[in-house]
């Protein structure tokens, strides 16, 4: 065996075999963190459940709304009356983004009412501000508990943010944008699918 | 090696033999000594000085009872909410381990806060004691995280309503938020997943971090020695016989005995909740949180535990601006990292409130205040104080409480960030040499 003699040590060799070394560990430490951190991500069974899920709207009177529940979130189905649209389109200067620009819907849907047809009205329950699911406040002025100019429309209990029937936030909520629409589309008059785009 | 070297030990009696078979082998005696019978405290230690000790003994509470409740707690959607009515029903017993482990988690904040208090009093966190300070804002974020995981596991409404409100903060930030928060919940929702990863973070990752970070803190006191009341260093007047500080005492047996008096007086309080007002009023155990977690019903009023409501009503004043929810988020948790900064934003040259100005004894005192208030803010509903009248411009028709919040948090952040300017000409009076 030889002696190490210590005034022959290449410091230079040693420290690029430290460098080299502590590289090719952080390199390996970092892709054993990847299934780890992947494990995180929704399971395939949390991705089945997500699948779409079909609702009878012929059902639901007029001025009635009900909740599904899609991706374990609610989603709303609401018959609006006439009376309900007409007001939607005199909402506009009180609204934050009143052609829902920045907000998420899909293509398909336009204009003040926010669905495919005028009077079904579907949305995702979810407040855009922290996640809440806001109450239905349909009722116009004092009745509604909302003061006595209130339009009818969407109370976020948690922040006070306030949405119009069309799921439009009014200006002054903390929630950044309009409720989202999810993507759905009608199998026939009396039943859609929520979770599915329309085609074309 | 040095095995036959060491002394026998002496002293201790019949236990002579075996302290010494353990000294030979473990630097026990080193440890006594240096961490303990020869560890000097300042001789001025005052009542704020309880709450290190005292948050060590929650810890242990806090450890102990919670191993006993995940022997019947069951980290499901389906039947968590179930089984913590088991544990409170027909497990004998169950109903005091439950009560301790809930009260602890209160009791862990108040006396953190306090401790947090007593190190702003008398600038424990300045040189050299950076660190210590450091790794004391870590365990304080640590135990916060620790909180928010364990709220989720009783599975009420609060518990659900809590946790999707503070995931969704993840969600404001923007292109990765979307994705961010899903990763986190492991769902699209808070659901079984996001329960069961919690509960893993709960008992085991943040448990385990939670203690080197103690072992740490602990290390970086006994590296510097305590600070106290007159922040004052002991160790630059030693006594020239013995040289040991003269305003020194050894923290066993004289503090060990007096943290003792400490814990008896914690310990009447404390039995006195747990046994008679677990709940205190819905502060310690919210009302809504006996219902069980329903995703498709938001509770009327959403409220997170008073220990987080300060930052909680920072994040609620704060508007959208440019489409973007995200400053609430950011306020929020610079209001919590500020903190850190803590050490470098004091340019005071005494470090205990004793001697300082009046500029910075107002500054405390009015941040103190701020945080009570923030903290009572985040408790109730935005509408507590109702609104300002209509016609008055920029704030009418506004909740006075949301403007009132808006400008406690602008007080907060300059206790803060003008403490470089106002503690460098604040008149300072005169340090003494010896503790007083």
């Amino acid at each position: 065996m030889t002696a190490i003699v210590l005034d022959q040590v290449d410091e230079k060799k040693r420290r690029f075999l430290i460098v080299a070394t502590s590289a090719a560990s952080a390199v390996a430490a970092g892709g054993v963190a990847v299934p780890f951190l992947g494990s995180w991500f929704p399971s395939a069974r949390a991705l089945a459940a997500g699948a779409p899920v079909e609702v009878d709207v012929s059902k639901i009177e007029s001025g009635q709304q009900i909740t599904v529940e899609w991706r374990g979130k609610p989603v709303w189905v609401m018959r609006r009356t006439p009376e309900m649209l007409a007001q939607l389109e005199k909402n506009d200067a009180l609204l934050a983004d009143p052609q829902s620009g920045s907000s998420k819907q899909p293509d398909y849907v336009k204009g003040a009412a926010r669905s495919i047809k005028p009077e079904v009205f579907v949305a995702v329950g979810v407040c855009t501000h922290l996640g809440c699911s806001p109450t239905l406040k349909k009722e116009v002025g004092a009745a509604s508990d909302m003061g006595t100019d209130w339009p009818g429309g969407y109370y976020c209990p948690c922040h006070n943010s306030r949405f119009d029937l069309a799921a439009r936030v009014f200006k002054g909520s903390p929630a950044p944008t309009n409720l989202e629409i999810p993507p759905h589309r009608y199998l026939s008059d009396a039943r859609i699918i929520v979770g599915e785009d329309q085609k074309g | 090696m040095a095995v036959t070297n060491k002394p026998p030990v002496t002293g201790a009696g019949p236990f002579n033999g075996v302290l010494t078979w353990f000294d030979q082998r473990f630097p026990l005696m080193v440890l006594w000594r240096t961490q303990l019978t020869e560890y000097y405290a300042p001789k001025n230690f005052n009542v704020w000085y309880f709450f290190g000790s005292l948050a060590a003994l929650v810890l242990v509470i806090q450890i102990v009872s919670g191993i006993f409740l995940t022997m019947n707690y069951k980290p499901s959607a389906e039947h968590a909410f179930a089984s913590v009515e088991y544990i409170m029903r027909d497990v004998p017993g169950g109903w005091i381990i439950r009560y301790i482990h809930s009260t602890g988690a209160s009791a862990f904040f108040i006396v953190v806060y306090l401790h947090m208090a007593r190190g702003l009093m008398y600038g424990s966190y300045r040189k050299p004691r950076e660190l210590t300070w450091i790794f004391g804002v870590l365990i304080y974020l640590c135990l916060m995280a620790e909180a928010f995981f364990g709220y989720l596991l009783p599975w009420g409404q609060m518990s659900f309503w809590g946790a999707q409100v503070i995931i969704n903060l993840f969600a404001t930030i923007p292109i990765i938020g979307e994705d961010l928060s899903v990763w986190i919940r492991g769902d699209y929702n808070v659901s079984d997943a996001t329960l069961n990863r919690f509960f893993a973070l709960h008992v085991i990752a943040i448990p385990m971090a939670l203690l080197g970070l103690v072992a740490a803190h602990l290390m970086a006191l006994h590296e510097t020695g305590s600070n106290n009341p007159d922040g004052i260093e002991i160790y630059e007047n030693l006594d020239p016989k013995t040289g040991t500080p003269v305003d020194g005492i050894p923290f066993h047996p004289y503090y060990t005995v007096k943290d003792l008096v400490g814990v008896a007086v914690f310990l009447i309080v404390f039995c006195a909740i747990v046994f008679f007002s677990p709940e205190v009023g819905g502060y310690f155990l919210e009302y809504n949180n006996f219902i069980p977690a329903d995703p498709l019903t938001t509770p009327t009023h959403i409220a997170p535990v008073w220990y987080f409501t300060p930052f909680y009503a920072m994040l609620r004043a704060i508007p959208s601006f440019f489409n973007m929810q995200v400053w609430g988020v950011i306020v929020m948790g610079a209001a919590v990292m500020i903190f850190f900064a803590m050490p470098w934003l004091d340019r005071g040259r005494t470090k205990s409130i004793r001697y300082r100005g009046p500029i910075y004894s107002a500054f405390f005192a009015v941040f103190v205040v701020t945080f009570v208030i923030l903290g009572y803010l985040g408790v109730e509903p935005t509408n507590v104080w109702g609104e300002f009248p209509k016609g008055i411009p920029m704030v009418g028709g506004d909740y006075i409480a949301t403007w009132v919040a808006r400008a406690l948090t602008a007080v907060y952040f300059a206790f803060f960030l003008l403490m470089p300017w106002y503690t460098a000409r604040d008149k300072e009076k005169p340090v003494p040499q010896r503790l007083t």
